[in-house]
């Protein structure tokens, strides 16, 4: 079954309204989310309508000028350049002549504005294509009734109307006419042949601020009167403050105050560095009512979860047991997974000004309007007194969908009675995260006569199981027995989303165990995912979303790309291929054996996301996803003793460095379809075709992460002693 | 309270008073007193190279070095760098398109051009070498390696 196609049957009416400026020229505003949405939402009446629909503008001045306000929070995903390029297309305006500026969450103006899932081009790309054309179209009718002619005999290109004539007007020459006009209904899109902008590689839009330092970040934000807020947080997960002591820390001069709220301390400076001094300066009494947690319960737990029968079963299709009991032949194996701090390099912060009028909040932030609802409820404050702004973030990875650090700023400056940023060290940032959850997966399968009979996954985690569509992820509709249990324990440690979530690890055991599978059925690798795909092909099934088709080229692409069957001589290599995000992927890792260690060189990924809008910041989306799936996988590590972080800084926790890093190659399927997820898709595969290559390099399978810890106990070759 | 001890520092070369702590770190006297915020807080412990910026042209890391370390010397921050982003080092990140969330990009672009200040014309292994101090969580590594090699070109054109 294809990809589901999104596009087809709504009224553009229904998330679009126009008006015209105030200094002259035209404002269009349209919902980014229910325009692709058809029959998820009830149709809307266009006379209801006001600003509270629309989560994104466009602003055309009687100059001609464009500015796309961008919706959506840019945490290096490339949004703030991407989703203006495909209203800039079907506006049918140079590039170069768009201006583009972060939205801030308006509550007036914006709705819904979100980073996460690596959903923002796929769920907006029929909406801004929608919106660009719709305004064309307005000025091309507007250009049409000065000249007296047809619409259909004007033609547009880079912001030029121009008729049969030849005569010509400029959008700007037409945009206030253009905006006392209906929305038109008969709008027609570009053929994906025509673009001239997407599939262009269009650079980062911010590029010239962020390579001259300009203040783009959170933690840039400054404004007069402001405090750095310092905060001291339970040092262990289950503890709550008894007491604490202050005057070192009002001895520092430079202190201003120092606050109490909740289980924590807020020390309050004019400057960061006082602030953080006068924090280490508290010292403070710390209580647990039960017993704190270390990584050694969570494993003990972990494991008699997977050896129990507490699941809640997410699918079931025929019978497991009895292919078990039927089978040939069984593979059962188990994988660990450790917690994972998000790490951003920009530590979390945000801005705070709680006043009696209004409630002024600016920060790094990826899900604006469910912080500021939550900053309402907590400070019991109408929702309309919030004020957000959305500055650029330093990384996102999940972290900042939880806006426990915005709160605590709210928090902070409404006992203060001042402007407050709250500032997290990285000791603070590692040691108060919403971590990556500590999961263990055991997969079994059963082979008879050659064929795969039964395959039965089970999932004991930490707090939170996998959810939505992920239990019918591959090999789910290529199996006629084939069953996914899950199961959890809840924990004291905070757990999040962690770029992508579940899947970043369960792509490792799952493309690690096909492996395994492949050479105990003693049939080709690559051969046995293509076969199993054969037989998902047709399907019925709603839930299966993964194209069979796309999936098989991608690995076929892969295997052409890498040369994979006929490696240059002493290189290993290792395959995989996964789909999440709604996008398929395949990868194969090169590696080499370096004083008997094993090395990535290079790993060659192949996406399949539909069309691909900005080449350059796609390929820089999939390397970073490779390299930060193969970081992780070989080196992140988290533990817990007694419910505190083990490790608090770079000291004890290592990041991928440039050394370490595999040169990546990547080439996307050329294809006219939607586009699809891109932030996280690269990610998970990379980490399972690194351990397969190892596997070939070395014969030792991995089961855990972080790999490092395993490949320290390989023997290595004895050094010669000389001298 | 006793009153704040007076430092003079000279930054991208001009000079400038303020009146902080002795410990107060490089960083936060550039971030919080000279409101020069291309110089980046990411850990503190000079491990993750986000605060790189140049003294007596050597690249140091400014969350470790205190405010009494730096006097007498010349500071250089990625505003200095050049006036108007026309550094080849600056060029080259813009042109290979560098940066994904972009924080830690001035760090790592302050430690190539002290790089390609000692070296025009590093080998491979000396840029990863030289760049292997400074972080990427978005794993951009593979264009910064680019970008530094375009640098090289660039800057010996």
């Amino acid at each position: 079954m294809a990809t589901k196609d999104i596009t087809q049957g709504f009224s553009r009416r229904d998330f679009m309204k126009t008006t015209s400026l105030a200094g002259g020229g035209l404002l269009i505003g349209f919902n980014l989310f229910q325009a692709c949405k058809p029959g998820a939402e009830p149709p809307v009446d266009l006379a209801s309508l006001n600003y509270n629909e629309f989560n994104a503008f466009i602003e055309i001045a009687d100059n001609g000028a464009v500015t796309i306000y961008s919706p959506n929070p840019e945490i290096g995903q490339g949004v703030k350049t991407s989703m203006p390029m495909i209203i800039a297309e079907e506006l049918d305006v140079a590039w170069k002549d768009v201006y583009v500026r972060q939205a801030p969450l308006d509550t007036e103006h914006f709705t819904r504005q979100v980073a996460g899932g690596s959903q923002s081009i796929r769920q907006g790309w029929d909406a801004l294509r929608q919106t660009g054309a719709t305004a064309r179209q307005m000025l091309v009718n507007a250009a049409a009734a000065r000249w007296g002619v047809d619409p259909s005999e004007c033609t547009t290109s880079e912001g030029i109307i121009t008729n049969a004539n030849g005569d010509k007007l400029s959008y700007g020459d037409v945009v206030n006419e253009a905006a006392a006009l209906e929305i038109p209904e008969d709008v027609k899109l570009k053929s994906v042949r025509d673009f001239t902008i997407i599939g262009q590689e269009i650079g980062n839009v911010d590029i010239d601020e962020i390579i001259t330092g300009k203040p783009l970040f959170g933690l840039d934000y400054k404004k007069e009167g402001m405090l750095i807020a310092s905060v001291l947080r339970p040092p262990a997960f289950g503890q709550k403050l008894d007491s604490f002591g202050e005057s070192g820390a009002r001895a520092i001069p430079g202190v201003v105050d120092v606050i109490r709220f909740g289980d924590k301390v807020a020390v309050l400076a004019k400057d960061t560095w006082t602030a953080m001094k006068g924090k280490k300066a508290l010292t403070a009494e710390w209580s647990a009512e039960e017993s704190l947690e270390s990584t050694d319960d969570h494993d003990r737990i972990l494991t008699g979860l997977l050896d129990g029968n507490s699941f809640e079963t997410l699918r079931e299709d025929g019978d497991v047991d009895k292919a078990f009991a039927q089978a040939d032949q069984v593979l059962e194996r188990t994988y660990e997974s450790p917690f994972l701090p998000h790490n951003c390099m920009e530590p979390m912060n945000f801005y705070a000004d709680v006043t009696p009028d209004r409630i002024h909040l600016v920060g790094p932030i990826q899900t604006p309007e469910g912080t500021a609802k939550r900053i309402a409820e907590v400070l019991e404050r109408d929702f309309g007194d919030i004020h957000l702004e959305m500055t650029r973030q330093g990384g996102g990875f999940g972290r900042r969908l939880y806006g426990d650090f915005a709160l605590e700023a709210a928090q902070i400056s409404n006992l203060a009675k001042k402007p407050v940023q709250v500032v997290f060290s990285r000791e603070d940032d590692m040691a108060d995260g919403i971590y990556r959850p500590a999961i263990k997966y055991r997969i079994k399968a059963a082979v008879k006569d050659g064929q795969l009979t039964g395959y039965y996954l089970k999932e004991a985690a930490i707090t939170s199981n996998m959810y939505g569509l992920i239990p019918n992820f591959f090999p789910a509709g290529a199996l006629d027995n084939y069953k996914v249990d899950v199961a959890k324990y809840d924990s004291d440690i905070t757990i999040g989303a962690w770029r992508a979530p579940y899947t970043n690890f369960l792509a490792f055991a799952e493309q690690s165990f096909f492996d395994e599978l492949a050479d105990l059925m003693e049939v080709d690798r690559v051969q046995l995912r293509l076969d199993l795909l054969d037989r998902v092909k047709g399907t019925t099934d709603e839930r299966i979303q993964y194209s069979p088709e796309r999936m098989q080229k991608v690995i076929r692409t892969a295997v052409e790309k890498s040369g994979w069957g006929s490696p240059k001589e002493g290189v290993h290599q290792g395959f995989a291929a996964y789909y999440c995000h709604n996008s398929h992927v395949a990868e194969v890792a090169d590696v080499v054996l370096e004083n008997g260690q094993p090395v990535v060189k290079r790993v060659v990924c192949v996406v399949d996301c539909g069309i691909v809008v900005n080449p350059l910041g796609a390929r820089n989306q999939v390397e970073g996803g490779v390299i930060d799936g193969i970081g992780h996988a070989m080196y992140g590590d988290f533990t817990f003793r007694e419910g505190a972080p083990q490790a608090l800084n770079f000291d004890k926790y290592r990041l991928i460095r440039m050394k370490e890093v595999p040169k990546v190659e990547t080439y996307f399927i050329s294809n006219e379809e939607s586009p699809t997820g891109l932030g996280e898709p690269a990610l998970p595969p990379a980490g399972a075709a690194l351990a397969n290559a190892i596997h070939a390099a070395t014969g030792l399978r991995l089961y855990n992460q972080p790999f490092s810890k395993s490949l320290a106990e390989l023997e290595l070759p004895k050094k010669e002693i000389i001298g | 309270s006793k009153p704040m001890p007076s430092y003079s520092i000279s930054v991208n070369g001009m000079s400038h008073t303020v009146d902080v702590s002795a410990d107060t770190p490089l960083l936060w006297v550039l971030r919080d007193h000279l409101n020069l915020l291309g110089t980046k807080y990411g850990c503190g412990i000079a491990l993750c190279g986000t605060c790189t910026v140049h003294m007596n042209g050597n690249p140091v890391r400014s969350c470790m070095m205190t405010i009494e370390s730096v006097q007498g010397a010349e500071i250089t921050t990625i505003e200095g760098l050049s006036e108007d982003g026309s550094h080849p080092v600056q060029q080259a990140w813009k042109e290979v398109d560098v940066p994904q969330c972009g924080y830690c990009q001035s760090g790592q672009m302050m430690t190539a051009a002290a790089l390609l200040e000692r070296n025009p014309n590093p080998s491979s292994d000396e840029i990863r070498e030289a760049m292997h101090g400074n972080l990427c969580r978005c794993a951009s590594y593979q264009r910064i390696y680019q970008a530094v090699e375009l640098a090289a070109k660039k800057a010996g054109a």
